[in-house]
């Protein structure tokens, strides 16, 4: 290609692979290009919340220096990335998007942080995000909400709605986000862009500010379903750092995109589909068509018990989150309180003024849980409901080698509309959050739009540790 | 009602967080309606269903363990960098023991 600073916002990895093979840019021209225009056009969106110009450019160089020394520089060289706020990045702050980590500066990379870069990644900056990432709106940020770059009255989803708003507005060619019930597929689907919630374990998680460790994965967003791939096949496989990791072998997954999806057996929950309604719908159903053009053989399989995944979800993720969260006292993160005279009142006054609505909320509800007497009637009752939503993915799984889904029961809503009323934001993440729970690859690719412009995305979501099956469906039905 | 203000007041001292008069009657709401949701989960026969425990488990109780070698720890200095009120290699804090 010939590289121009205008391509920057819709660039492929593979594109700026040839230009630095053909030496028609630098790394360190374009990282210096990108980062510039990421600056720029930011205030548009508030995506990033801080920018790593000298740890970019010094990545950029090694680039060019491997080149110049006829070396491999990696597979993501030179490709400008953003990164969730929640990832820690050495010496770089990470604030989780909230005012309780606002000056915190790790002191370690996270692991998924270090394969990349050494792959030739040059981070440009971190991304906003809901506090701790909890949220479906990216509206609980400590440092203010993002914009929906395809709708600028709208959020971006979130949580990780400040990744996903990079790589929509082209400030990002991929970005890193985190799951933990539809935080990187539901603000994939609101910003137009493919996000993927590998299987769980499969990247990682050394690093990712913990918040439902039962439930958390890293994960990435792109313009293309090979860019994506190419992200999560550097960033994935066994660390000895994270126990949870799976040593599971990584399959070169671009190399199988083949375009062939014929006599692929499809899954359609009708569970989901009764609370699709409007225009997501429409589209999500012309999405279904497009994939049967395909060749793919579509039918009805069951998942009997999505009607208990946000009651089942909300009393997991809150007990592990309030356990999670016990660490953040005024001791060893940053800020505390002033002028408590106790350790007691100290603790309590750090994190009372620390932690933002949605993370106390969270907090209560987690520690109400698992407290006395109440342990067995909510935590153990979830847990067991949650062997059983596993199970139906199991059973499905035995019918189909995929199920496709919508993402959410709507498009990107106004910013402000459903802050107010934390239960209804809770049963908007219905269709993600019970892959989640199984702990299935899932993923969001764009699907259509509505009247208004509103991206759409369609959900997929195959076997533990088949992302391959999940990215050939991705990559068909996007170039269809 | 499932929750009391009481109840919240009581929750919020296990969680260690101060909260505002406001707040308490605040999340008293919340939280009612959400385990009013949550109640939902009583319709479900668990009878014989196990905990999940581990979402996946490879098949060696082992297998996920790393290496018995030693590695380097952080280091006092850089695990003290981020403390609001380091002195002499440790974390001071307020007065403990009330009287």
């Amino acid at each position: 290609m010939d590289f121009a600073p205008s391509n920057i916002p819709s660039l492929t990895i593979g594109e700026i692979r040839r230009a630095l093979q053909t030496r028609a840019v630098s790394a360190a021209e374009l990282a210096g290009e990108a980062l510039r225009f990421a600056q720029a056009e930011n205030p548009k969106t508030n995506a990033y919340l801080h920018f790593s110009p000298e740890r970019a450019m010094a990545a950029a160089r090694r680039v060019d220096d491997r080149i110049a020394r006829g070396e491999d520089p990696g597979p993501l060289a030179g490709v400008p990335v953003a990164v969730k706020d929640v990832i820690v990045t050495k010496g770089l702050r990470t604030t989780c998007g909230s005012k309780m980590l606002a000056d915190y500066i790790p002191p370690y990379d996270a692991t998924a942080i270090e394969r990349i870069e050494q792959a030739g990644a040059v981070i440009l900056g971190k991304t906003n995000c809901d506090e701790f990432a909890m949220g479906s709106s990216t509206e609980n940020s400590a440092f203010g909400p993002v914009r929906n770059p395809r709708a600028p009255d709208r959020v971006p989803g979130g949580s990780s709605g400040g990744s996903a708003a990079a790589v929509a507005q082209g400030t990002a060619v991929v970005a890193l986000g985190s799951d933990t019930g539809g935080s990187i597929r539901q603000p994939a689907s609101f910003c137009g862009v493919v996000g993927v919630t590998p299987t769980y374990g499969r990247v990682s998680r050394y690093g990712l500010t913990a918040f439902a460790s039962s439930l958390d994965h890293i994960g990435p967003f792109a313009r293309s379903v090979r860019d994506a791939a190419t992200v999560l096949g550097v960033m994935a496989g066994r660390d000895p750092r994270d126990a949870t990791s799976a040593a599971a072998p990584v399959p070169d997954y671009n190399a199988q995109l083949d375009g062939k999806v014929e006599g692929l057996k499809l899954g359609l929950p009708p569970e989901y589909l009764k609370d699709l309604k409007g225009e997501s719908g429409e589209v999500f159903f012309h999405g279904v068509e497009r994939l049967k053009k395909l060749g793919c053989v579509v039918r009805d399989i069951s998942l009997p018990h999505t009607d208990y995944a946000i009651a089942t979800y909300y009393i997991i993720a809150t007990a592990e989150a309030s356990s999670n969260l016990a660490r953040y006292d005024g001791v060893r993160y940053t800020f505390r309180t002033g002028g408590a005279p106790t350790l007691a009142e100290m603790y309590r006054g750090t994190r009372g003024e620390g932690f933002g609505a949605e993370c106390k909320r969270r907090i209560m509800l987690g520690t109400y849980v698992l407290s006395a007497g109440y342990y067995d009637a909510y935590y153990l009752k979830a847990q067991k409901v949650r062997s059983l939503i596993a199970r139906d993915f199991a059973t499905a799984f035995d019918q189909a080698d995929a199920i496709v889904a919508p993402v959410s029961p709507f498009p990107a809503f106004r910013l402000g509309e459903k802050i107010d009323d934390p239960l209804a934001m809770y049963l908007s993440d219905i269709f993600t959050i019970t892959g989640s729970l199984a702990g299935v690859p899932c993923m969001s690719v764009p699907c259509g739009t509505t009247s208004e412009g509103l991206p759409v995305g369609l959900q997929i979501l195959t076997r533990h540790f088949d992302e391959t099956t999940m990215f050939r469906i991705a990559d068909a039905f996007e170039n269809s | 009602m499932k929750i009391s203000e009481q109840d919240v007041r009581q929750v919020a001292e296990l969680a260690d967080l101060k909260l505002s008069d406001a707040e308490v009657s605040r999340l008293r709401a919340e939280l009612d309606g959400i385990l009013a949701h949550v109640d939902k989960l009583n319709e479900v026969d668990t009878s014989t269903v196990a905990p999940m425990a581990q979402v996946l488990f490879d098949t060696n109780p082992a297998a996920t363990l790393r290496d018995d070698v030693p590695i380097s720890p952080l280091g006092n200095q850089a695990a003290l960098a981020n403390a609001p009120q380091p002195g002499a290699g440790y974390f001071k804090v307020p007065k403990v023991i009330e009287r």
